[in-house]
């Protein structure tokens, strides 16, 4: 059985990280892994999603309108965008940051109010998460997504080994012991 | 050892596997990664060419000197090189020669949404389609392989969601293909006609051949399931098919996209009821079918834009949709902008009140296109901004004065040159502006011939794009700091009065370089604002208006100070 994580947020999160790591933890505890990403213009600012999946056997990468298990989605108004990708039963974790898209910072669009509430309301599972946060408490808020990430793992069946070698072996030495940090404020939170 | 890789990083190690000796492309989304993998490995000379005919044209001189050679480029980027491709076809290789051609269904970071397959038709080459990272490096291997058995150059095509997707490749180790011997021999490589028309026979000749061995080769593979349904699909239409319908179709998969495998396809149709196209873009497979006599459903069913999903082929051809969620709510757009601390941002609101014909180009400052710059009139193709303005100036010469070209230094060196010498030969008082950022950004940071810096970081000689200007005829030549906004805005207003053509390079690094120093956020003492929303109007990412006060979002705020001049209260501060 294919499962499915749909990761969403704003270019220059640091979604791509994030999704690295969790496909490598997935290969490592033995899973068929397939991810897609999205590189070059859309990754200025824009809107951006990396589709991830496991299982026995994957065929296509890509996640379709009521496939995904979770949504990490590193942005409110993104969790919304993304709803309908969401399985019936799925659960979106969310870090509570907010930021302003163009059209909302020019005036030309608001920023909803309640966001996570109404997508609750639609029907999803929603854990809210105030990575900005954990990442500050780690010592430095671009940890926001390896807190995410900590806070996901606590929603697969990856021991928290193959989690913490993940990262060791995927970021760059000097950031080790920042992203370890970050990585054990996420996966303890509740 | 099993690795995920990428599709692109997958190719890189079938060219390291190979045994290829020298990869020379251009960066293009999403062919990128391929070149930026493939120099990890010290055993391949690797490098980013000023553009792709100048990367092929260097590969084929590799080949002919009979070392294994390859190219990557995106689909727009093959029709650059197209001119040296289609005759390579006539000559053939020596050492293996690999053409990569990445397109863009979708158009995820593209100007165009071509189909790429015809240039292999086209131009009578050999094309293969991965449809995942494992085939991306088998067919890199295979390609090199048939490369030389046909002495024929081979495209590999690949697609955004073969390029950027990862999946689980068992890596090997590299085989040493030793350099081939030269032996000169005019009549194969140098085409004057005489010696061309005798190659067009061994095209014709080699393209049978191609075609017989399609027929059988283990890359077009029949996967015989419920045979109701059957399905002819390649690269990423195969594993959206595969998901979207498992057992319940049969499969024609196939690797090779030209020549057509016509046996195999003949058999296959005879076998299934009900036989379907499954193909993104042009229908390409479609009408080979159809030309052959063969029943089909393709594109009248499907669709010629965009991707393809595994819910658009179930829905198709199942009749079934999934149920999903929504939410009631306005949810606004979010589209790429530029960067917190861009120095485009700073020459685009330089130039605003200036109301300007902007002939614009590729690379993150066609975003400048976008609300509340609006900056840019036309967007075209590499380079189009330099020698299209000249036109524009040719028809309308009175707003030459009211009008410029903005084209950042990689796309410059790419085919912006010859524009210029074209604005001086041809006398047009052209105002060209190079943003020069000291990179290639929008593909993510390559170096190019005017950083000083090769693939790899070593030093190396670095274009003077001042001196170039004056060799090119352009006496003007001025340089402004786009940070500076009043004073950039003086300097272009001046400089549009001149009657001559003016090269006005606009001079700062892009801000995420890992060299460039980063300041400590700026914040906005809400005492002091008053709402005139100045400072929001360079529409940077970090500045949003909340509760009637400009906020500075300190997590994306670089520090950059563009936007402290414009507030006439002293409301923006550095620090916290």
């Amino acid at each position: 059985m294919t499962k499915s994580i749909l990761i969403v947020g704003v270019g220059g999160q640091g979604t791509l990280l994030a999704s690295r790591l969790l496909g490598r933890a997935l290969l490592a505890k033995g899973y068929d892994v397939k991810i897609s990403e999205v590189h070059g213009m859309s990754q200025r600012g824009g809107s951006v999603v990396t589709y991830v999946r496991y299982g026995d056997k994957v065929a296509s990468p890509i996640i379709e309108k009521g496939e995904a298990d979770i949504i990490l989605s590193f942005e409110q108004l993104e969790a919304a965008r993304w709803l309908p990708y969401l399985k019936k039963d799925g659960t979106i974790v969310c870090n509570t940051q907010k930021m302003d898209p163009m059209p909302v910072i020019t005036g030309a669009a608001k920023y909803p109010e309640k966001v996570l509430d109404r997508v609750e309301a639609a029907g999803a599972k929603v854990q809210r998460v105030d990575a900005l946060r954990l990442a500050l408490e780690a010592g430095s808020p671009k940890a926001v997504n390896v807190a995410l990430i900590g806070v996901l793992a606590k929603n697969t069946d990856i021991d928290r080994e193959i989690w913490e070698e993940t990262i060791k072996t995927t970021v760059p030495p000097k950031f080790v012991e920042l992203n370890e940090k970050a990585f054990a404020l996420g996966y303890e939170t509740k | 050892m099993k690795k995920l890789l990428l599709g692109n990083e997958a190719i890189a190690q079938g060219l390291y596997e190979a045994g290829c000796r020298l990869v020379s492309s251009y960066p293009g989304t999403p062919s990128t990664e391929i070149t930026e993998f493939a120099v990890k490995h010290d055993e391949m000379w690797c490098e980013w060419a000023p553009n792709e005919k100048v990367a092929l044209e260097t590969s084929i001189g590799a080949s002919i000197a009979g070392g294994r050679a390859f190219s990557a480029q995106k689909h727009v980027g093959l029709n650059v090189a197209a001119d040296p491709m289609f005759t390579v076809s006539y000559t053939g290789v020596n050492g293996g020669l690999v053409i990569c051609v990445a397109d863009d269904p979708g158009m995820f970071s593209s100007q165009n949404e071509q189909d790429s397959r015809h240039y292999a038709k086209a131009a009578k080459i050999l094309m293969l389609e991965p449809a995942d990272s494992t085939d991306c490096k088998e067919f890199t291997k295979l390609a090199f392989e048939l490369s030389e058995k046909f002495d024929t150059p081979v495209i590999l095509r690949e697609t955004t969601r073969i390029a950027h997707s990862s999946s689980i490749v068992e890596c090997g180790e590299r085989e040493e293909v030793p350099v081939k011997d030269y032996e000169k021999d005019f009549q194969k490589y140098a085409m004057l006609p005489a010696c061309a028309i005798k190659r067009h026979v061994v095209v014709e000749d080699r393209q049978k051949a191609e075609a017989e061995w399609a027929n059988t080769a283990p890359v077009n593979r029949i996967e015989y399931n419920d045979k109701k349904i059957g399905v002819i699909a390649a690269g990423i239409s195969y594993q959206y098919a595969k998901e979207a319908l498992g057992d319940k179709a049969s499969y024609l998969k196939l690797g090779c996209v030209y020549p057509l495998p016509d046996k195999l396809i003949k058999e296959f149709a005879e076998n299934v009821d009900k036989l379907y196209i499954v193909e993104e873009l042009d229908p390409f497979i479609e009408e080979h079918v159809r030309a052959m006599g063969i029943d089909c459903i393709g594109k009248e069913a499907f669709t010629m834009l965009g991707e393809y999903t595994q819910a658009l082929i179930s829905k198709v051809i199942l009749g079934e949709e999934k149920e999903h969620l929504t939410v009631d709510m306005d949810i606004p757009p979010r589209p790429p902008a530029l960067c917190a601390g861009c120095p485009h941002r700073g020459l685009f609101s330089a130039i605003k009140p200036l109301n300007l014909y902007i002939s614009g180009d590729i690379g993150c400052y066609t975003l400048g296109a976008l609300a509340p710059l609006n900056q840019i009139d036309t967007t075209i193709c590499m380079g189009a901004s330099v020698s299209a303005l000249h036109g524009h100036n040719k028809i309308r010469p009175d707003e030459a004065k009211k009008s410029v070209a903005v084209i950042g230094d990689s796309t410059f060196i790419h085919s912006g040159i010859t524009g210029m010498i074209n604005a001086a030969y041809n006398q047009s008082n052209s105002k060209i502006i190079v943003l020069d950022n000291s990179i290639t950004g929008m593909t993510g940071h390559q170096q190019n011939p005017t950083t000083g810096k090769r693939i790899n970081g070593d030093p190396t000689a670095a274009v003077d794009l001042e001196a170039l200007a004056h060799a090119c005829g352009f006496e003007r030549v001025l340089v402004v700091d786009p940070y500076d906004i009043a004073g950039t805005r003086k300097a272009i207003k001046d400089e549009l009065e001149v009657d001559a053509p003016s090269l006005i390079i606009s001079r700062r690094p892009c801000i995420l370089l890992k060299e460039v120093k980063k300041n400590p956020p700026y914040h906005v003492e809400s005492d002091k604002c008053i709402g005139c929303k100045a400072c929001v109007r360079i529409g940077c990412p970090a500045i949003s208006f909340r509760d009637g006060k400009s906020y500075i979002d300190f997590t994306q705020c670089t520090g950059c100070g563009m936007c402290q001049p414009l507030c006439k209260f002293d409301a923006i501060q550095e620090g916290k």
